[in-house]
């Protein structure tokens, strides 16, 4: 059972305070959704967790993780920049995270498929429409296991069907043990409580 | 370790496919070597007197040209950031990510060397000088670099500062690079005494290098 713990959060980017006293928990197979107006602070949230930004204050834990990793280590970021390299193909793209991140090379063709790009190995990321590229990178995601989901507008440049799939991908995700955290401003198409961040000040 | 091949394997194959940078610095080298006898003239004996200084500031300028794209494509497309996310530490990823720059653009400089010596009309002993002194001296640029290309990134002030960071730090390399080279050709200095310091800056610099950019990407997280 894994709990993620979030204290006091504090953000300030630019000498401007993002957002203050953020507190929340969230357990395994629990999604919060992130929701608020442009400039409070969703994405700022997410890349704090995922370690990529420094907390001005407050503490963020995952308690029941592995004891010698930090929390952005057992997270995956799904962010507006997808990682993708256009001269690498989708098998390569996808290959080279799934390697780098610690999964063993099996994970990715499955993946490919779940995400729905089974046909596209050999095809040069360049060619992806924006819609191909949110699902390569969501195939990352499959590919390598990790209990935290960190989505920025996860279902952005999805179609309908794509839409369809991932909720289902979170929804396995959940039933898991893993959590998610998502920014979002539509409706994300699987059961999640709330986190409001303010107008921006 | 298998992250890191991983790593290292990609950098190498994205800098031979379309838009690369694998053999921008050579054609960029040929083309600063070539230019030099229009400039001072066709004196055989002055090209060759001049002519390890000139590969080694051809090398050292070539070597610059693609550093700039070393970690600052990762950070615009995303890349950095999973990088960072990653179990490996961040001193290696970019010491992997330093050794494929070297593979791809300061190896096929030291390859082309003997060639362009003949340009210069160096002798077969000043050539193979210049071309071992290449081959320990180039990582020392890239490690120098590397910890160009880290701070360019963190200061978010793009490619054109990095010459300005990087080039005043290469001056002992250069320093002992050509005093390497010229002293297995012409004396009164040993090739040894040099050479040695030059063998001890790339090392330095490969150590200090990672930690520096390492450093500098993670102080850059504001």
């Amino acid at each position: 059972m894994l709990r993620l713990l979030a204290s006091g959060l504090c953000c300030v980017r630019g000498s401007r305070k993002v957002f203050d006293n953020i507190n929340f928990q969230l357990a395994s197979g629990e999604a919060l959704a992130l929701v608020g107006p442009n400039g409070s602070g969703k994405s700022s949230l997410l890349r704090l967790i995922a370690g990529l930004l420094r907390p001005a204050a407050g503490q963020i834990e995952l308690e029941g993780g592995a004891a010698e990793r930090t929390v952005g280590e057992q997270a995956h970021y799904l962010g507006h920049l997808d990682a993708l390299k256009p001269s690498l193909t989708v098998a390569e793209n996808i290959g080279f995270w799934a390697k780098y991140l610690g999964a063993d090379g099996a994970s990715v063709d499955p993946a490919l498929a779940e995400v729905g790009l089974a046909g596209l190995p050999d095809l040069p990321a360049a060619y992806l429409s924006a819609g191909q590229r949110r699902r390569l990178s969501l195939a990352r995601l499959v590919a390598v296991p990790r209990p935290i989901w960190l989505l920025d507008e996860p279902t952005s440049a999805l179609d309908s069907a794509g839409q369809a799939r991932l909720a289902e991908l979170m929804r396995v995700h959940l039933g898991g043990g893993g959590m998610i955290l998502a920014a979002t401003h539509g409706p994300l198409g699987i059961e999640a409580r709330e986190l409001r961040l303010g107008a921006p000040a | 370790m298998m992250a890191l091949s991983a790593l290292l394997v990609r950098d190498m194959h994205l800098s031979f496919r379309v838009g690369g940078g694998a053999l921008m610095g050579v054609l960029f080298f040929l083309i600063v070597v070539t230019l030099v006898p229009f400039a001072v003239g066709p004196d055989l004996a002055q090209l060759r007197r001049i002519g390890p200084a000139i590969l080694w500031l051809g090398a050292l300028l070539a070597s610059l040209l693609t550093l700039d794209r070393l970690l600052a494509a990762d950070h615009e497309d995303g890349s950095l950031d999973l990088l960072l996310m990653g179990t490996t530490p961040l001193e290696l990823a970019v010491l992997a990510k330093a050794a494929a720059h070297w593979i791809t653009t300061g190896l096929p400089l030291v390859v082309a060397t003997p060639l362009l010596g003949l340009f210069l009309n160096l002798e077969p002993v000043a050539i193979g000088a210049v071309a071992l002194t290449l081959l320990v001296g180039t990582p020392a640029l890239t490690g120098i670099g590397l910890i160009g290309a880290a701070l360019s990134v963190a200061l978010r002030r793009g490619g054109l500062l990095l010459p300005l960071l990087v080039l005043p730090l290469t001056v002992p390399v250069l320093i002992f690079g050509v005093a390497a080279a010229n002293a297995a050709v012409a004396g009164p200095m040993s090739f040894g005494a040099p050479f040695l310091i030059l063998c001890a800056l790339t090392l330095g610099s490969l150590v200090l290098g990672p930690f520096a950019a390492a450093a500098a990407l993670r102080h850059g997280l504001e």
